[in-house]
């Protein structure tokens, strides 16, 4: 063993150690979940997620009571979630088995999920609901009635189309799933083309089209002027950098120099926008460690 | 400040014990070539630090940073405080856990200021995740602290549907083609708050909380710009995707809240109106985050000027020989 890993073994151990006595031998205690136990009207036991304080105040009031109890799988879910935390962490140090088996967790369970939300939220409803609501009434949908209950056998049409994108699997014949395929990618295209044209294209020129000296109320405003000015400005050579039919030389080349540095302004405030964005996303977990796990702080007052 | 360095001795002493490597290393080799072949471990190791502590000091102290609205966190606040009690407001959750850090704040605030003012949500998803992040908002806000409100006269789950903008693209013109139950299989029929509503052109506002694809752009494209005359959006975004929606403002979108930011200033707005003499830590969310923000900015900040000096005088150096 090199003296590296002895080293990071030795603090891994400090680390697990430490947790183990926090969890298991001081007051404080950590990485507990908690419930409140009720029962419906129709006699259905709920499990609704209570706090450490409440289940403490509970027990004060009276030692035998169940309403509050300890709950082991959400607890076992608070460690999971903590471990994995930790285990994608650690390829910031190097790439490890830890984080392998992480990472195919996650593949796996996505997909798993992918598959479930792809059967319960789009077959049922969008397919299965439409060509026989009888059926899914039965067993899916409670709530079809009216119209909505009668079968519409023009759904049949994507069923078979679905049916045809899947010989795209068999060794013969696979040319089929073209025909859908090309239906899918014509009839995307069209909705995407008229969204652009619509919303970018056109209403952009109508954004861009404003007034260089602004009055409110009568009287001039110098800012709203200003960005207006720069607002236009900034399009026209951003449009230079981008228009190759002449040579950037004279003022054209000025323009598109000035395009470039218009253009860099916005990467910038894009980078700086993605670095907020990621210190947020690790900002949650280190929170969720500190708060949720370890219970080292407590920002909602929980316990 | 200082009761927590006393107090809280041991954290700096482990943030101050992890750079001792680095230390020692910098007084054998020099701060310069120290720093010019630096691991990228220790990057990482900093940014830890610079998010954890602040982190950790608001979760102890519970202090959060001064935040002033922006132009455009007020059109959003302005946008929801001109509807009156009653009017239909619709919450497009086109986001997942991934960035929930960012969204959830916001998602919280702007459900806690709709339910102080009187107004009937309809919660809908275009993301499959988002049915949960529905779910968790409504029993964090109105489960918890509006009681009174009840499923199917003041708030609806209509769940997800899957179809992207072409979802949008349907329910702007007749929302019942694609919506025949509400999330929990009810008929649309049989809830109150339903009675009427035939398309999206009916709600006074639609709120889109977006992370991507599909979400705010969408919205813009085939809810707002054909239908500029009854349709207002204000939309919540996460800061990757933010500049790509400042063209829309603010003809198309009135109000936006881009990234952490703006969350914890539409916070401040919510909580200085309706947050009462001692408001409640989970609408803070927002604002709590802002402290690691801030830190970790100013360590981005740090490192791109050391490595600039580094590059400048290394170039100096061999333009001299």
């Amino acid at each position: 063993m090199s003296r590296e890993s002895k080293i990071w073994t030795a603090v891994m151990l400090t680390g697990l150690l430490a947790l183990v006595v926090r969890a298991g031998f001081t007051t404080t205690g950590m990485g507990r979940a908690y419930v409140h136990v009720t029962q419906g009207p129709n006699g259905i036991v709920q499990e609704d997620e209570a706090t450490y304080r409440e289940y403490r105040q509970a027990v004060a009031a009276n030692p035998a009571q169940t309403e509050y109890r300890f709950n082991l799988p959400r607890t076992i879910g608070i460690w999971a979630a903590a471990f994995f935390t930790l285990a994608i962490f650690s390829f910031l140090f190097r790439d490890n088995p830890i984080y392998k088996v992480s990472e195919a967790v996650l593949i796996g369970v996505s997909a798993a999920y992918w598959i479930v939300v792809g059967f319960w939220d789009v077959l049922v409803p969008n397919l299965i609901g439409k060509i026989s609501p009888s059926m899914v009434q039965a067993w899916a949908i409670p709530g079809l009635s009216g119209a909505d209950a009668v079968p519409k056998y023009i759904y049949l049409v994507p069923l078979a189309l679905g049916v045809m994108l899947l010989t795209r699997l068999l060794p013969k014949g696979n040319w089929i799933s073209r025909w859908p395929l090309a239906f899918i990618i014509g009839a995307f295209a069209g909705i995407q083309m008229l969204g652009y044209m619509h919303g970018d294209f056109l209403a952009q020129i109508r954004n861009s089209i404003l007034p260089l000296v602004v009055v409110n109320a009568g009287a001039f405003d110098p800012w709203d002027s200003i960005r207006n000015t720069l607002i236009i400005v900034g399009v026209l050579c951003c449009l230079a950098y981008f228009f190759f039919s002449f040579e950037h030389t004279g003022v054209m080349g000025s323009a598109s120099r000035v395009g470039v540095w218009f253009l860099m302004i916005t990467f910038g405030a894009s980078f700086g926008y993605t670095v907020m964005g990621r210190i947020a996303l690790l900002a949650i977990r280190i929170e969720y460690l500190l708060d949720d796990w370890l219970w080292l702080i407590d920002p909602l007052q929980r316990r | 400040m200082s009761d927590f360095i006393i107090h809280q001795w041991w954290l700096l002493l482990i943030v101050l014990a992890s750079f001792a490597p680095l230390a020692f290393k910098m007084v054998r080799e020099g701060a310069e070539n120290t720093l010019r072949e630096l691991d990228r471990g220790w990057v990482f190791l900093l940014m830890l630090w610079a998010v954890l502590v602040p982190i950790y000091y608001i979760g102890v102290t519970g202090a959060t940073l001064p935040e002033v609205p922006s132009a455009l966190s007020q059109a959003v606040f302005d946008e929801i405080e001109k509807l009156k009690p009653g009017d239909p407001v619709l919450f497009s959750f086109d986001y997942d856990p991934a960035s929930a850090g960012e969204l959830a704040p916001m998602a919280t605030a702007l459900v806690k200021h709709c339910a102080e003012k009187k107004l009937k949500m309809y919660f809908i998803a275009l993301w499959p995740v988002g049915a949960q992040m529905v779910d968790n908002t409504i029993d964090k806000v109105i489960k918890a602290d509006f009681p009174q409100m009840v499923y199917g006269r003041d708030y609806v789950t209509l769940g997800y549907k899957s179809g992207n903008e072409g979802v949008i693209k349907v329910i702007v013109t007749n929302l019942r083609e694609l919506y025949t139950t509400d999330s929990r299989g009810r008929s649309l029929n049989d809830i109150p708050m339903m009675q009427g509503i035939m398309n999206v052109q009916q709600m006074k506002l639609i709120i889109n909380i977006s992370a991507g694809y599909p979400g705010t752009k969408e919205w813009v494209q085939y809810a707002v710009t054909p239908y500029p005359d009854t349709i207002r959006l204000i939309a919540g975004s996460v800061g990757v995707q933010s500049p790509q929606l400042y063209p829309y403002i603010p003809r198309q979108l009135p109000g936006l809240l881009a990234a952490i930011k703006g969350a914890a200033e539409y916070e401040r707005l919510v909580i200085n109106k309706y947050g009462g003499p001692t408001p409640d830590p989970k609408y803070m969310e927002g604002l709590r985050r802002m402290g690691p923000q801030l830190i970790a900015h100013l360590l981005v900040i740090a490192l791109i000027v050391v490595a600039n000096v580094l590059y400048f005088t290394s170039r100096g150096r061999q333009r001299a020989r």
